[in-house]
Formats: structure tokens, C-alpha cells, sequence
């Protein structure tokens, strides 16, 4: 077991309780998207790249979010999230000092264990830079451990585009290739234009011997799956994150179903060979 | 026969019907409180019973799609019905469950407070073979899954539970089919099986420990090979009474290959989408959870209530919907109730007991729906049947 698979606590008792965090900053990260950071008032908890928290805004609900800072710091505990229901909005809304709920962390996370070795690419779509950014943030830090690391970003508008510290950094960083484009300019763009999957069939990575990230709404992680199997990227290594509502994070309230699967227990992250099927099917 | 060997050979007993008065008594005196079956605005339920003249003593029942009276039996069977629409899962797996509450503390802070889970001793009186299998399709969801559920584990420790066998099952049971019924011989402490011929009389067994002390002391005689032997004719007259049936062995695979069959549109041009065969099923597990507070926001409480995958925002992403027609909402129940709950949890979800069909408003009838497809389906894996 290295480094990167440590083990994870896995609440087993007063699975449903929250625990306590205090929010220390809220960072506007576009129009409708936070990056929420916490302290626990407890002792920290271990989590791994791709897992998600259950988090609780006092007398609204609870929302599954995934966590978005660096698994070496579990005390330094982020949530990226954007506002779309209830919980979200009033996630977006919150003040620095406001006490939040915190249940998880849950999920399997993504098999950077599997990616050692090889070229690891990373596709991330709009928020779909949350799950992937601790994975990449660990991968960097073990940096020895990997062959290329590519990051392809897409974002709506420059406007829609999250992370830009980390970005501006990792483009600074000869460890990381970070291409970055958006579907739709705005003056003073100089990026590139265009959707994201444009970039898979161009940017250096050898297919054969890689493991890909991708996160993203569905439609995109549709097209860049079949553009990396067009280059030879073989399916069973082509991660993806799925995201469903959910109400308990363990695999009982049923809502996260996908035919057999329950997003929260078996996944989020999936391998395609595993979720193509499934997905393929309308209104499953 | 699964029974655990530790155990000496159960006890077999005869009690008279008089005697059942005494049984309830008993579970009372050692502790426990007992539910089971009575009758209530015209419905069997399970409820609080005290003493035995609030079992349903001759009464029947009459069931059908769509369709559910009692009627007069004409006789002093006090288990002459099949099941109503509770179960156990109201039991153990309340409708609504508080999860925990919240007190604010100043502006912006809260403290947790957790939910008492002290439960009662509780026997749970009455339940069908079919009855006491959902319970062992729940154990293996809520209790024995990778994170045990801990209402439903408080719920279930200490119970004592007291099966009966059936004798008369409904026109729409087809425990036969699933494995489940007419009688079985694991799944309770007591199992008990209503004579009505000769003298009115129960063969009581007791697999377990606990049992077997309530069934210590009891008036009792022991059981005779007459006594064995009519139980036998009650189980097997009971199972030539089931008229429906549902072909188990490629159901998986047959519904799994047909997701876009047409009888998907047909059912979903009937289909109200309510949810009662979710609520009434003794298996459906699912939930959502709500938030409340109190006026002044000073606290916070979180119920746990049972949710139904007919609703339309049962699963979204984003805000939007997952599953927009009732075609959708209807095969993600079958399919999960049939096929993928035997991957999930290797076991199907469905027991046989009918009541989705009973309490279904339009009479939908999944065991006709089933063989509907499997009659006309193009799958080569599910060859069509006549």
C-alpha cells in the first residue's frame, strides 16, 4: 500500500450525525459557484481524491458535495459548490464563522494508485474541476511517481472558469500540461476557443500507457470518452465522476441509482467500461 | 434447513385456540410489547394488541388488483386472511424516523443533538412466511450492508418474532413463485400454524431460544403425527390455492434486456405514478430526509421519511430530473424490485405477498406485466414462452 491509498476512516457509526466545521473562508469562485473553506472543531478525517462530503447548512438540508482541496491537508477542508437548489444557494450564501454539518468522507476515489507509472490526464469540464482537483494537487506533490500529467480545462466563458490560481500556477509549472479553452469568448480572451473534447485527439500523452480523470456534465464526458477511445485509450481506464441527488451517502436511500449501481457506494468515480452501458440508456 | 445447529431440535407443541389469550399474556409478562394483526376501518393492520379479542377473530378478506374487502368467514379462525397492507417495515423501518436535531448556539453556530434510539421490547405477532422473508430481504439491506442502518438496527434487536403460517392466501399472493410461502420453518422464534379441522388448535414450533421460553410456558400438549399431518394438508392446500405466478428464473435478465420494451409506454398509460405499491411493499427501502425549524430558527430537526421512486424528483442531476416519465419511474421500481436488487444485494426484492398488486389503484399487476414482456420479448437471452 503506498502513500497514495492510505486508509480511510469509514463512518460506521452515527453514519447520518454531522459533524461540526467552522467556515474560515468563503472565495467567490464565478457568479454561482464557492469554494468553501473549513476547520474541523474535531479532529481532522482522511479522505482521497474524488470523495465527497455530505454537508449541512443549519435548518436547510444537506447536499452531497465533492471535496475539492488536498487530501495531505484533511484539516484545510474545501467544498466547491455551485448554487442550484436549496442547500447550494444557501451554501453560496454563507458568512465566514458560520458553523456547517459535515458527514463522509464517502465514495470510491479515483485510482491514482492505478495511474503510477503511466501518463495521467485529467478532463474537467466547468465545476467538474473540483473532484479532479485533489487528484491532481496529490499527483503533483508525488510528481517522481507519474509519466506526463495533462490537464485539459473547459469552461463555458472565461467568466465560467474556476480555479484560476491553480491554473495560473500549474501553467507556470513544468510538471503539469494545462491546456485550458472555453466553448465561448469574451474581449480580452487570448485563450483558445472551442470545446474541450477538441483538444483529446491533439495534446501529447501516449493512450496506451495512461489513465484518464474526466468530470464533467454528461454530454461532455460523452464525447470525450469516444474521442479517447478513437486514440486507443482503452475504456477500462478512462475514469469518470457521476453525480445524482443524495440523501445518505451510504448506499440506502436509494436515490443514486444507476440500474445496479448506487453512485455513492460503488462510485462516484466509475471506469467507462463499467457506466457506458448504463448511461446509454435514456432516462435509467 | 439453515437453522443454526447449536440449537437442540425445535420444540414441537399443540396449543388450543383458547390458548392463544395465554400466548399473548406471556410475550407480555416476559417483557414484550406486542403488535399484530387487527382490524381497523375496515383494513387488517398491525397494531398494539393487548389480549386476543382484538385479533380479527373470523374474519376473511377478499383481494384482487386494484381491489380489497373483509368478510365474514363464518367460522373462529382467528388467521383466516392474508396479508393487509402494513408490515413489518412500519415496524422497523418507520415511516418517519427522526434522525437528529440541532440547537443554535448564538448566530452562527449549532449544536447536535442525537435521536434517542431506545426502543421497547417488541414482538411482533402474526407475521406471514412471506412476511417474515421480507424481513430477512431488510436484514440483509439495513442491517448486514457496509454501513448498518441505525434505526432499523435498534429497531431489530431484541425483537421476538411469532410467524403463522397461512392458510387461506388471496388471489393476488404468489409466495410460491418467490420461495417465500405457504409455511417455512426459519425466520421467527415461534412459528405457528391454525388447525381449523377437527379441534381448533395451533402446532406451535419454536426454532429458537427465546421461543422456545415463551413456548415453555404455555399449557400445552405435545404434537401428535395427526397433528403433523394436518398442518401438511393445511400447507398444501394453501399452496393449490395460489393462483399467481411469476417465472423467477430469468427475470434478471429478461427485464435487464428489455429496458426499452413497449410494454413500458402500456404500463405507463395506466400507471398513476402514486407510489402506493412502494409504501405498501415491505421491502422498498427508500428515503428522504427533511428539514424543519422551529419559527424562530432556534432549533433545527431532521426526519427521515419514507420516499417513493414514483416521485418525479426522486433522482435529478442538477435540478433536473432524471427520470421525466412515468415509464421511467415505473421500470426503474420493477427492474430494481426484480433484477438489479439481486446484484445489489443478492436477493431479489419482491416476496411475493401481493400487495402491490392489491393496493395499486389501477389494478396494475407486475406478475402479468412480467410475463407480458417475457411473452413478447425479442431478446434471444429470455426466449418468448406461450
Amino acid at each position: 500500500m503506498t502513500v497514495l491509498d492510505a486508509p480511510v476512516e469509514v463512518p460506521t457509526r452515527g453514519a447520518l450525525t454531522s459533524r461540526p466545521y467552522q467556515v474560515t473562508s468563503v472565495r467567490h469562485q464565478t457568479h454561482d459557484i464557492v469554494t468553501i473553506d473549513v476547520a474541523p472543531q474535531q479532529h481532522p478525517i482522511a479522505f482521497k481524491p474524488g470523495q465527497f462530503d455530505m454537508v449541512y447548512v443549519y435548518g436547510v438540508g444537506e447536499a452531497a458535495i465533492s471535496i475539492s482541496s488536498d487530501p495531505a491537508m484533511p484539516g484545510l477542508l474545501s467544498h466547491t459548490i455551485r448554487a442550484v437548489g436549496w442547500v447550494t444557494k444557501a451554501l453560496n450564501d454563507l458568512q465566514p464563522g458560520t458553523t456547517i454539518g459535515i458527514r463522509g468522507p464517502y465514495g470510491r476515489p479515483w485510482p491514482l494508485q492505478e495511474a503510477e507509472g503511466k501518463d495521467l490526464v485529467v478532463i474537467a469540464g466547468g465545476i467538474g474541476m473540483a473532484p479532479v482537483r485533489p487528484a491532481i494537487v496529490q499527483a503533483l506533490r508525488h510528481r517522481e511517481r507519474f509519466g506526463r500529467i495533462v490537464l485539459l480545462k473547459g469552461a463555458r466563458s472565461p467568466r465560467d472558469l474556476v480555479f484560476r490560481d491553480d491554473l495560473d500556477r500549474w501553467h507556470a509549472d513544468r510538471g503539469i500540461d494545462v491546456h485550458v479553452t472555453v466553448d465561448s469568448a469574451v474581449r480580452g480572451w487570448s485563450g483558445r476557443v472551442g470545446v474541450v473534447t477538441k483538444l483529446i485527439p491533439r495534446v501529447p500523452f501516449d493512450p496506451e500507457n495512461s489513465v484518464i480523470l474526466l468530470c464533467g456534465p454528461e454530454v461532455m464526458m460523452w464525447f470525450s470518452a469516444e474521442a479517447l477511445l478513437a486514440r486507443g485509450v482503452p475504456a477500462e481506464r478512462i475514469y469518470v465522476t457521476l453525480e445524482r441527488n443524495m440523501k445518505c451517502g451510504v448506499g440506502s436511500c436509494g436515490h443514486c441509482q444507476l440500474g445496479p449501481v448506487f453512485l455513492c457506494r460503488d462510485g462516484p468515480v466509475f471506469s467507462w467500461d463499467e457506466v457506458s452501458a448504463l448511461l446509454d440508456v435514456r432516462e435509467l | 434447513m439453515d437453522a443454526p445447529q447449536v440449537e437442540a431440535a425445535p420444540a414441537t407443541a399443540v396449543l388450543p385456540s383458547e390458548g392463544v389469550d395465554a400466548l399473548l399474556a406471556e410475550l407480555a409478562r416476559q417483557g414484550y410489547e406486542v403488535r399484530g394483526p387487527t382490524l381497523r376501518d375496515g383494513v387488517i393492520v398491525h397494531d398494539v394488541l393487548d389480549h386476543a379479542e382484538q385479533l380479527p377473530r373470523g374474519v376473511g378478506d377478499l383481494q384482487g388488483p386494484g381491489r380489497y374487502r373483509t368478510t365474514e368467514r363464518g367460522d373462529d379462525a382467528y388467521f383466516g386472511y392474508a396479508v393487509g397492507p402494513t408490515s413489518a417495515k412500519r415496524e422497523l423501518f418507520p415511516p418517519r424516523q427522526p434522525l437528529w436535531s440541532a440547537v443554535s448556539v448564538g448566530d452562527a453556530d449549532f449544536e447536535i443533538i442525537e435521536a434517542d434510539r431506545a426502543s421497547p421490547r417488541v414482538a411482533l405477532f402474526g407475521l406471514r412466511p412471506c412476511e417474515l422473508a421480507a424481513i430477512a430481504i431488510q436484514d440483509r439491506v439495513l442491517l448486514h450492508g457496509a454501513v448498518p442502518d441505525e434505526v432499523y438496527t435498534a429497531n431489530r434487536a431484541d425483537l421476538l418474532l411469532v410467524g403463522v403460517e397461512c392458510g387461506d392466501p388471496a388471489a393476488t399472493c404468489f409466495c410460491t413463485s418467490m420461495g417465500t410461502g405457504p409455511g417455512t420453518d426459519r425466520g421467527a422464534d415461534l412459528l405457528m400454524t391454525e388447525l381449523l379441522e377437527g379441534d381448533h388448535r395451533f402446532l406451535v414450533r419454536a426454532p429458537t431460544a427465546a421461543g422456545a421460553a415463551i413456548l415453555a410456558a404455555l399449557d400445552t400438549r405435545p404434537a401428535t403425527e395427526e397433528d403433523l399431518r394436518a398442518r401438511d394438508t393445511v400447507l398444501r392446500e394453501a399452496a393449490e390455492g395460489i393462483e399467481r405466478h411469476l417465472d423467477v428464473e430469468p427475470i434478471h435478465d429478461l427485464l435487464l434486456g428489455n429496458l426499452e420494451h413497449p410494454r413500458w409506454d402500456d404500463i405507463a398509460g395506466r400507471c398513476l405514478a402514486c407510489g402506493n405499491c412502494t409504501l405498501v411493499c415491505p421491502t422498498c427501502f427508500c428515503t428522504t430526509v427533511e428539514d424543519t425549524t422551529d419559527l424562530a430558527g432556534t432549533s433545527a430537526q431532521r426526519e427521515r421519511r419514507w420516499d417513493s421512486c414514483f416521485s418525479l424528483d426522486f433522482t435529478h442531476t442538477g435540478p433536473a430530473s432524471v427520470r421525466n416519465t412515468t415509464r421511467a419511474r415505473y421500470r426503474q421500481w420493477l427492474t430494481h424490485k426484480l433484477a438489479t436488487w439481486i446484484d445489489q444485494f443478492d436477493t431479489s426484492g419482491c416476496v411475493g405477498c401481493g400487495r402491490c398488486i392489491t393496493w395499486c389503484p389501477v389494478g396494475i399487476d407486475l406478475t402479468v406485466e412480467v410475463a407480458t414482456i417475457q411473452r413478447t420479448s425479442e431478446d434471444p437471452a429470455a426466449p418468448a414462452r406461450s
